[in-house]
């Protein structure tokens, strides 16, 4: 604490010391109670589990390059194919966005000195730690084939794999996501500051609170469901195995309760940020504000109803499909409200092409393919001849990799000046952007078509005359993973030789920008009072950028 | 089979609702494309025309528009119902197997798929169905679940462990189709594949006169209930009948001890012979042992047959069901020439499965042929 004290002395001058210079020790590190050195180790942490799944997707496509499974035997493939989804979901996807930017950003977006429960952030990383040790030692061990999904009886009676190890990691790494969520939102409600109205909130925070939503009500369902799993794989107690008494079905419906809601805990993040960047770097404020607020609540809460549409071949009742069909075609609608937004968001804007609104405007072509075939999906008739074949893929890699990927792609380059006080290379970022662009859609457009003609998922052979487009599909993902490597480099070289960065390399209002780049440890010298709407960019708030530009660099306005 | 020189990009449509998929599907298209269109334009168009003037100029402040969010609500809304209704349309159809269809049993294991005709016939990973006739298939599963999936056929059902799942269609045009299992089953599923062969009338009796095998379901499940099981002696009726009466039973409603209703059913009969004491019929005593781990599915699935044929229910004859078929000799049924012994050399006692080189253990990660059946042998 002394050392916030040795910083609050100096008000109005640039801190002596941000919250990376505050401590160079590991203890320091690892000790922390600050959101942002917490999200630092978060950013270091999924990247490497980013790193790992990429590498599973890569030698995927490599298999898949020829119809024979000749790089790969079959079991290793289904292997190989089931890590790549379990690294993804749970250990990337899942923390990327809400812990790693959400950690960094939402206090500071709301005025606060911190997180409202710090310790438990600290304890969410090591719980974090923890369940990835027990996956990857599962790995190591040999792996797990379940595939991502544990579809049982073969998780629990035929499978010879990791299975509870891997299972084991994903159960403890769920608390993770829970403790997250629960600080954001006693975070949110508590921690504003004066002035920070709900309705002055930005999206991106509108975004973290309905994901917290989601978290800590559907996280414990896959908590209690791997419990269960292990239940009747270790004790042979009958709950999911129809010989020894069980429902398979049981453990599909129990497993999308929570995983449908997990596909929103991945996407709405990724929506939060793409609202900050369309409208910040179109210098206007966000069309339809609140649509896009309760937007994304009704999407939190209408994605809990709607599990049911992963089963609509299990031999679930016709009529509980259509239910369930029914409410999916209601999830669109907000994601619709959402994509209109932004777009309208761009008229009259001044825009400019950094390489944050790149990966934004990104986005939103990426998650209209992906949402438009999520319709193809939802679709009763449809989606008995899509189901488990490649267009699901594609669908999902359109939303996950599309949307969420994107959004955090486009999010780290946004925050990056904020996060490390540097500016890394424009001319390599827009390079990248696009590499990513070209090669994500190289890599997944085929795979629709490959969908309706019938290539079943999981497959480490198929027909021969799948081929073409599969080859497709690997040169594809050649681009696209130059395109993500490439970031790895530019970003690790601003650390090195970038130039400073400033407080407000954009221009911005929002009031992560009114601090310092890096921020001091408690974020701001002063305690803001908020006096304008979320993005305004208007002159009588203080914003004219060019006179205001001193004063916002030291401290925000009282 | 077929070399094909170009990329395909449409699967082929062989089954009677085939077309209505695919209507739905150039639907969606056309609805992806009408609202891609003008948005991925408008943000063409605004970012040209929008692009930065000044270094950091500010854009024009516009709150929103109540008229544009309810437009942009509405239309999507609406859109999305005629979606749902029409999926759900095409869903009823796919899931509503005609009444008189003829019946196939399907058994699907690690990783291979077994089915019987009504008439006797057995074969593994392929399947014969004449042209023009309803078939509707009852399935199940002797381990995980499996899904049997005919792309050209634009349906699929999941096969799941302890239940009968059941699909249904009306085959349009001969040919040799794939069948895949599109449900994630463990080792070799990407192997757990066939064909499907369609086939005019005629060429479908003449091969199924040159494959009958063995005893149909209905004299297997006879054998079972009077022989070998020794479920007559207490349902077979007269003065010792102890169990409950199955005579003429079928799609009736059975009153359970405890005061609630069962329908009498394909699933009922499979879970009174494995949980006896689940479902107690009015009237009748607790006494039946369970049959679990003394049947398998085929057998439980012909001791099904049995009992529905003593309510005069049949899975309907197999040949003469259509006039006979159209022109002969179009049908490429000598593209299969493996069939006959194919079909012959198989029986479903476990204790031959070894012999197969596809059960479960038998040298797993041999590599995949991935040009059809008759290399399988």
């Amino acid at each position: 604490m002394q050392n916030v004290d040795a910083i609050n002395v100096e008000k109005y001058g640039r801190p002596e010391m941000n919250y990376l210079s505050n401590g160079h020790t590991v203890k320091s590190w690892l000790l922390t109670k600050d959101h942002k050195r917490i999200a630092i180790m978060y950013l270091i942490s999924v990247s490497v589990f980013f790193l790992i799944g990429g590498t599973y997707a890569s030698v995927i496509r490599l298999e898949l390059l020829t119809p024979a499974s000749d790089l790969l035997n079959t079991g290793t493939y289904n292997k190989v194919f089931t890590q790549h989804g379990i690294m993804m979901v749970f250990f990337f996807l899942i923390p990327a966005i809400p812990a790693v930017l959400g950690n960094f950003l939402l206090p500071i977006m709301i005025g606060a000195k911190d997180l409202a429960l710090p310790r438990v952030n600290l304890l969410s990383l090591y719980i974090y730690w923890l369940g990835g040790a027990f996956a990857l030692w599962g790995l190591m061990q040999g792996g797990v084939d379940t595939g991502w999904t544990f579809y049982t009886p073969y998780s629990t009676t035929f499978s010879n794999t990791y299975v509870m190890a891997v299972g084991l990691g994903i159960f403890i790494n769920g608390f993770s996501s829970i403790l997250t969520g629960l600080n954001f939102i006693v975070t949110t409600h508590t921690m504003r500051a004066p002035g920070m109205t709900w309705f002055r909130l930005p999206l991106f925070v509108w975004a973290m609170y309905a994901t917290s939503l989601v978290m800590i009500l559907g996280t414990p369902v896959i908590a209690i469901t791997v419990l269960l799993l292990a239940l009747e794989r270790l004790a042979h107690v009958g709950i999911f195995d129809p010989t020894i008494g069980g429902d398979p079905i049981l453990f599909q419906h129990m497993f999308w309760f929570y995983s449908h809601p997990a596909v929103y805990i991945m996407i709405l993040p990724g929506m939060g940020v793409v609202s900050e960047l369309i409208s910040n770097f179109s210098r206007k404020k966000i069309f339809g504000y609140e649509f896009i607020a309760f937007s994304s609540i009704a999407i939190a809460v209408f994605g809990f109803l709607v599990w049911g549409h992963h089963l609509f071949v299990s031999g679930q009742s016709v009529y509980a499909g259509m239910v369930f069909s029914f409410l999916t075609m209601v999830v669109a609608v907000p994601s619709a409200i959402k994509v209109f937004n932004w777009t309208a968001t761009l008229y009259k804007g001044q825009i400019s092409y950094d390489t944050p609104m790149l990966y934004g405007l990104g986005f939103i072509g990426l998650f209209l393919i992906g949402g438009l075939t999520g319709l193809f999906l939802g679709s009763m008739g449809l989606v008995v001849h899509l189901t488990d074949t490649y267009f699901v893929i594609a669908h999902f890699h359109y939303v996950m990799v599309g949307g969420q990927v994107v959004a955090y792609l486009g999010g780290i380059h946004y925050w990056w000046p904020k996060m490390t006080g540097k500016m890394y290379s424009e001319f390599w970022g827009k390079i990248s952007a696009m590499l990513v662009f070209v090669g994500f859609n190289l890599t997944f457009f085929p795979q629709f078509i490959l969908g309706y003609l019938g290539m079943p998922r999981r497959y480490a052979s198929y027909p021969e005359e799948f081929q073409v487009l599969n080859i497709f599909s690997t040169a594809g993902a050649s681009v696209l993973a130059i395109g993500l490597v490439m970031p790895v480099i530019y970003l690790t070289k601003s650390l090195i030789s970038g130039k400073d960065a400033g407080a407000n390399p954009w221009m911005l209002p929002g009031l992560e920008w009114r601090t310092s780049s890096p921020p001091p440890t408690e974020n701001f010298l002063i305690k803001p009072v908020v006096t304008w709407e979320a993005y305004d960019f208007s002159e009588e708030n203080g914003l004219d950028i060019e006179d205001h530009l001193t004063r916002r660099e030291v401290a925000p306005t009282i | 089979m077929q070399q094909t020189s170009y990329v395909p990009i449409f699967p082929d449509q062989a089954s009677g609702f085939a077309w209505q998929v695919d209507l739905l599907y150039f639907y969606l298209i056309l609805i992806s494309v009408a609202f891609t269109i003008p948005i991925v334009l408008a943000i063409f168009f605004f970012a040209i025309k929008y692009r930065e003037k000044e270094k950091f100029g500010v854009g024009a402040e516009i709150h929103g528009s109540m008229a544009l969010e309810a437009t942009w609500s509405f239309i999507p809304f609406v859109v999305s119902m005629t979606i749902f209704l029409g999926g759900a349309v095409v869903y009823y159809n796919q899931f509503t197997p005609p009444k008189d269809a003829m019946e196939i049993y399907v058994v699907g294991k690690q990783w291979m798929w077994k089915a019987q005709h009504q008439t006797g016939q057995r074969e593994i990973n392929e399947l014969h169905v004449p042209v023009g006739r309803d078939v509707k298939l009852t399935m199940t599963t002797e381990d995980v679940i499996h899904d049997f999936f005919v792309p050209a056929f634009r349906t699929k059902a999941d096969i799941v462990p302890g239940r009968y799942t059941y699909l249904w269609f009306n085959a349009t045009k001969p040919g040799k189709y794939h069948l895949f299992c599109a449900e994630y089953c463990g080792l070799n599923h990407s192997g757990m594949g066939g064909w499907v062969y369609v086939m005019e009338q005629r060429d479908f009796d003449n091969w199924l006169s040159g494959n009958v095998s063995g005893q149909t379901p209905v004299e297997e499940g006879r054998d079972l209930f009077q022989n070998k099981l020794g479920c007559a002696s207490c349902h077979a009726g007269g003065p010792a009948q102890r169990g409950a009466k199955l005579e003429n039973m079928f799609g009736k409603d059975v009153k359970l001890v405890g005061g609630q209703t069962a329908k009498f059913d394909d699933e009922y009969i499979r879970n009174s012979i494995l949980n006896p004491t689940s479902q107690i019929v009015e009237g009748y005593q607790p006494i039946m042992p369970t049959f679990k781990g003394q049947v398998n599915e085929q057998q439980l699935l012909s001791l099904v047959a049995y009992i529905k044929s003593l309510s005069g229910v049949t899975g309907s004859t197999t040949s003469g069901g259509t006039t006979g078929g159209g022109p002969t000799g179009t049908a490429n049924t000598s593209s299969n020439p493996s069939v006959g012994t194919n079909a012959n050399s198989l029986t479903p006692r476990r204790a031959d499965r070894g012999q197969q080189g596809v059960a479960p253990g038998s040298n797993p990660n041999a590599p995949r042929s991935t040009s059809g059946p008759a290399n399988r042998q």
